[in-house]
């Protein structure tokens, strides 16, 4: 008891500063300060050809073309056992493809592929900057990893963590630790798999803002899979509905950035979406 | 800020150094209540000596050097064995939780080994290596040895999947796998296990000395029964009991050393 509401409202209390920090940036028209990151020569492009994966009888995907440019972010939804995380899991390399291929615009390194969990995956062993170090891949035994951990940590607001154990964080913090983990190596194609799924309202729409922040910073290619339509249209340029194996709709997200939360327009293209959603649903349940 | 930290603190009533103070209230009361009893003649001192008694006899033995050598040499048994038999079974339970292989070739047999009360080979002990220290290294090492496979088997099976999956995606290789995820996920068990082991390791060594020893604490206990110097045997029994607790202390000091992370050593 005591422990949760000692970690909600800290955690609350860190949203609204860096927003309104954003805020007042915006409105005042300052430059972006300059990015503690040296981003590496952005994102990259991605192209699937006539993907399929099965597992023994069950066939997931059933056929998947798609292009994505380079810098993109595209969210992908559809219903539970649609195969939306199977496609992410694909992509990051975590499955090998039945048929089909996968090719990004140039032949990346392993560093420049990055996956964020619905789960932190934090090891509790290690502190927080240990932790995000992991993410350096075969980088972190180089003598800079340290610093570069830092900036990683400074870029979600967590620096001030970073010698506590794992488990003294909220699960947003948790989650923020995770991204700078997969932050850290200048990835070029980030995807995230429900990485809010498991965090409360306030944290979500406070993690939402810094995923947005982030990729506009650092200019990676973004693939989000989301169960939440709302949070898809946020924050994609593209959301892509999938269904039974393949693409159903492909929807081009041209609202200007920065969005506004529940804005009439995001809330028209929600609803186009839940309804192919549904309808598809409801086909299936009478068929 | 957080919302608990403006709240008033309660207060605790704690006297300085409470804490260090009050697990050796009971014992200490015992020994009064004990020598009470035994000055004022209400237990015959036939059947229980005094714990003066018991202190005089335990500071001639110092005196004359035997008390000093025969703890030196259980000590000495029981450290070696614990070694041995807790070195094998770590290797063990590394190998079976690592390699599908070596589970499959030796996990049975352990197993059946397991179930054989290690005790019950005194028998045979004695007739392979008579009463030589070897034959004390053996069980020592036997009885050790099962807390110790098991745990570590244990634990390397229940780290976290996900977080191996997640090790592997970020470039670690085999070994740093097991550096930085398998063996730290797997150590709160292994500890575990050689919390086990170290009351067993008394327990085994204890009994060996009894039955077959020509030096240490348990023959100093029998040799003290053959001459009804009844303070001598209560002695031996309490060294073996403060020994236990040394071993206990040292392992949960061990514990919190590497286990720092850990949610139940945190304190706020």
């Amino acid at each position: 008891m005591q422990q949760s509401l000692r970690v909600f409202p800290s955690d609350v209390a860190f949203v609204p500063p860096t927003a309104l920090v954003e805020q007042a940036r915006t409105a005042r028209r300052l430059p972006e300060p300059v990015p503690t990151f040296t981003s590496n020569a952005g994102g990259l492009s991605l192209t699937i050809q006539s993907l399929r994966k099965s597992f023994g009888d069950n066939e997931v995907l059933r056929g998947i073309d798609l292009h994505i440019p380079a810098g993109q972010f595209v969210a992908i939804v559809g219903r539970s056992g649609c195969g939306k995380s199977t496609l992410l899991r694909l992509i990051a390399g975590l499955e090998t493809p039945t048929s089909g291929s996968i090719s990004f615009g140039e032949d990346p390194r392993a560093e420049d592929v990055r996956v964020m969990f619905q789960e932190p995956r934090l090891l509790p062993w290690a502190t927080v900057s240990s932790n995000v170090e992991v993410g350096l891949g075969r980088q972190r035994s180089r003598s800079d990893a340290k610093v570069r951990a830092e900036q990683a940590l400074a870029e979600v607001g967590l620096k001030e963590k970073r010698d506590q154990w794992p488990s003294v964080l909220s699960g947003g913090q948790k989650q923020r630790v995770a991204l700078a983990r997969a932050l850290v190596s200048h990835p070029r194609v980030l995807a995230f798999d429900e990485p809010l799924g498991a965090l409360d309202a306030l944290t979500r729409i406070s993690m939402q803002r810094l995923l947005e922040r982030v990729w506009r910073e650092q200019t990676f290619t973004a693939i989000l899979v989301t169960h939440d339509v709302s949070e898809a249209v946020a924050l994609a340029d593209r959301v892509l509905v999938i269904e039974d194996g393949r693409i159903a709709h492909d929807v081009l997200i041209d609202i200007a950035r920065p969005r506004q939360h529940g804005s009439a327009d995001l809330a028209a293209l929600e609803g186009s979406i839940l309804g192919h959603l549904l309808s598809a649903g409801d086909d299936g349940m009478d068929g | 800020m957080s919302l608990a930290d403006t709240l008033p603190r309660r207060r605790v009533w704690r006297l300085p150094g409470a804490d260090g103070v009050i697990p050796w209230i009971l014992p200490v009361v015992i020994l009064i209540v004990w020598q009470i009893a035994c000055s004022t003649g209400y237990v015959p001192t036939r059947v229980l000596p005094a714990p003066s008694d018991v202190v005089l006899a335990g500071w001639k033995s110092v005196q004359s050097g035997e008390l000093i050598r025969n703890i030196w040499v259980s000590f000495w048994r029981a450290t070696v064995g614990f070694l041995i038999g807790g070195g094998i079974g770590f290797a063990f339970g590394l190998a079976n939780g690592l390699s599908q292989l070596s589970d499959k070739l030796t996990d049975t047999t352990l197993q059946m080994i397991r179930n054989v009360p290690h005790l019950a080979l005194i028998p045979l002990v004695i007739l392979w290596f008579g009463i030589d220290e070897s034959a004390k290294l053996f069980l020592v090492a036997l009885g050790v040895f099962f807390p110790i496979y098991l745990n570590t088997l244990h634990g390397i099976r229940t780290v976290d999947p996900q977080l191996i999956e997640m090790g592997r995606i970020y470039g670690m290789s085999n070994g740093e796998l097991f550096r930085r995820i398998i063996f730290p996920g797997a150590l709160p068990s292994i500890f575990v296990g050689v919390r086990f082991a170290l009351g067993i390791m008394w327990l085994t060594l204890i009994v060996a000395e009894t039955i077959a020893a020509s030096s240490g604490l348990g023959y100093m206990a029998m040799q003290a029964r053959e001459f009804m110097l009844i303070d001598v045997v209560v002695l031996s029994i309490l060294i073996y009991a403060l020994l236990g607790k040394l071993a206990d202390s040292a392992s949960r000091v061990l514990e919190r050393l590497t286990l720092s992370w850990h949610p139940v050593f945190q304190k706020h």
